[in-house]
């Protein structure tokens, strides 16, 4: 097995901010499909579960130039460094081997029976994409309210208290779509066929999902652009997802800078966009 | 310098395994004294329990609604039904796939019927076969099969990929099961809920068939020797 990302796929994530208006479908969307729990009190969003979250944020300034967007935050699904060694933090930190980086998908998996609810890769994740389950969720609750577990996805395994769960990318999907091309007979999936939950259900198709080793798709051209960044970049976590935006200070927000270190891109330079 | 060294080292050794050995041979030489038969009397019947009647106790029996011969079915003499030239052609008979690529699994009722479709007449002289008419065909009720090989819920299995791609045998890891003349009995864990099969029956590992054992390194050793070590990621096989 080739111990890096060049060859096989390599999925990512594209989210144009400026289309996003924070309805908050992905969010539903994901937790529907994933089998994501819910408490009888969801008012305390602390303990919430979101594999997705939408953050707001504002540029800060008073009424007249007030800004306001919204950032969808999967899994990062950080990437290796090109030589098989692992840079995804919450890889790194992993006691018990229950999160790895597949070589052939790009996926972070995370493997509920073999996580032991240390939580270190929680700790290490610059991007508090990783959720620990606190109680039993669907599995031991009590009453199980009847037919509830029809709402449940066979596809995705329920989760019980003390492991840590995350984003996957609907790998489900993945599965789920390999199974169609074996039984139409072909070998490869077509990039259409496998995308995710929340980018399947954005309203304003604010989501591209697809393969970054494959220069033809949409995603590989739209990283391309000026206006597309990555969260913390600079940590060298090397995140699969990737947002643009053509607001300066979102993009000015996506990592530390210092004063006067972010380079604002001047549309006149980047010609008609 | 070298010799003497050599020749005290040997001595030593010499020394150590004679005094392991008198050792033994007076523990053997007067067992009861030695305390060797209380131990013995102890460590055999821990060891029957634990290895023999543990297990034993462990799996509980339930026999399967219906006696069903596999043998029969893919007799193309008997069963003209069902076609197939190879022999996974047949059993893809009636353990289909879906459109999707996903796997039906143990056939329904509706399936059954395309030859027991009369109630009156069942195509054979056996109970299990007037059993099957009566209670399930002549009321359409479902057979309630008890699934020998269903996995827990973190594991995901494509038997496409196997069959299709892989172009396995569904003998590689079902063994002889097209070949029975009546259903062996479902055994349950006790503790855990899951059927024997998933495992395998040997669980040491010992095995001179590909269903004695098939835990996930079993899976693992398959796919690496067929050059699919890409499979071995945790998320191919775990949901």
């Amino acid at each position: 097995m080739e111990n890096n990302l060049a060859h096989g796929h390599r999925f990512g994530m594209v989210i144009d901010i400026d289309k996003c208006t924070g309805c908050g479908t992905c969010m539903v969307a994901c937790a529907a499909e994933n089998n994501v729990t819910v408490r009888s009190d969801e008012s305390d969003k602390q303990r919430s579960i979101t594999w997705m979250q939408l953050y707001k944020i504002t540029n800060g300034k008073a009424f007249p130039h007030t800004e306001v967007s919204y950032f969808p935050r999967p899994c990062m699904h950080c990437d290796e460094d090109g030589h098989g060694h692992h840079t995804s933090p919450c890889v790194t930190v992993c006691v018990a081997t229950a999160t790895r980086l597949d070589f052939n998908t790009g996926i972070v998996s995370q493997i509920y029976t073999r996580c032991v609810g240390c939580r270190y890769c929680q700790a290490a994740c610059p991007y508090h994409a990783r959720y620990f389950n606190w109680w039993d969720g669907y599995k031991l609750i009590q009453p199980f309210p009847k037919g509830m577990e029809r709402s449940l996805s066979p596809e995705v395994s329920v989760r019980t208290r003390g492991v840590v769960e995350k984003c996957t990318f609907c790998h489900h999907r993945l599965m789920r779509a390999k199974n169609k091309a074996y039984a139409e007979g072909r070998r490869e999936i077509e990039e259409s066929e496998y995308i995710t939950a929340c980018a399947e259900a954005c309203p304003v198709q604010a989501i591209t999902f697809g393969d970054l080793n494959n220069p033809n798709h949409k995603v590989s051209q739209l990283i391309k652009s000026p206006y597309a960044f990555r969260l913390l970049e600079r940590l060298n976590t090397k995140p699969k997802v990737y947002y643009i935006s053509k607001k300066d200070w979102v993009r000015e927000m996506a990592d530390n800078y210092l004063p006067g270190e972010f380079k604002p891109i001047s549309t006149a330079a980047v010609g008609s966009r | 310098m070298e010799k003497p060294r050599r020749s005290s080292l040997k001595f030593v050794i010499d020394l150590l395994i004679g005094l392991v050995l008198s050792y033994y041979a007076r523990l053997i030489s007067n067992p009861l004294q030695s305390g060797l038969a209380y131990f013995a009397a102890g460590l055999i019947p821990a060891l029957f329990i634990g290895w023999i009647l543990f297990p034993f106790a462990l799996y509980s029996k339930q026999p399967q609604p219906i006696s069903f011969n596999h043998a029969l079915h893919m007799d193309s003499d008997i069963a003209d039904g069902i076609e197939g030239d190879t022999e996974a052609e047949k059993c893809l008979y009636c353990h289909s796939f879906r459109d999707d690529g996903t796997f039906a699994g143990i056939p329904k009722l509706e399936l059954c019927m395309e030859c027991h479709d009369d109630p009156d007449s069942p195509l054979g002289e056996t109970q299990a076969e007037q059993q099957f008419m009566t209670e399930y065909v002549a009321q359409e009720k479902e057979v309630p099969w008890l699934l020998y090989s269903r996995q827990p819920d973190c594991v995901y299995f494509s038997h496409i990929a196997h069959v299709q791609k892989g172009e396995l045998d569904c003998q590689v890891c079902h063994g002889d099961h097209g070949k029975t003349l009546e259903l062996p009995p479902f055994q349950k864990n006790r503790i855990t809920g899951y059927s024997i099969n998933i495992w395998g029956k040997n669980i040491l590992g010992l095995k001179s068939n590909t269903w004695d054992r098939m835990k996930m390194d079993d899976c693992a050793e398959c796919h690496t020797q067929k050059g699919h070590e890409e499979n071995n990621a945790c998320f191919v096989c775990h949901k």
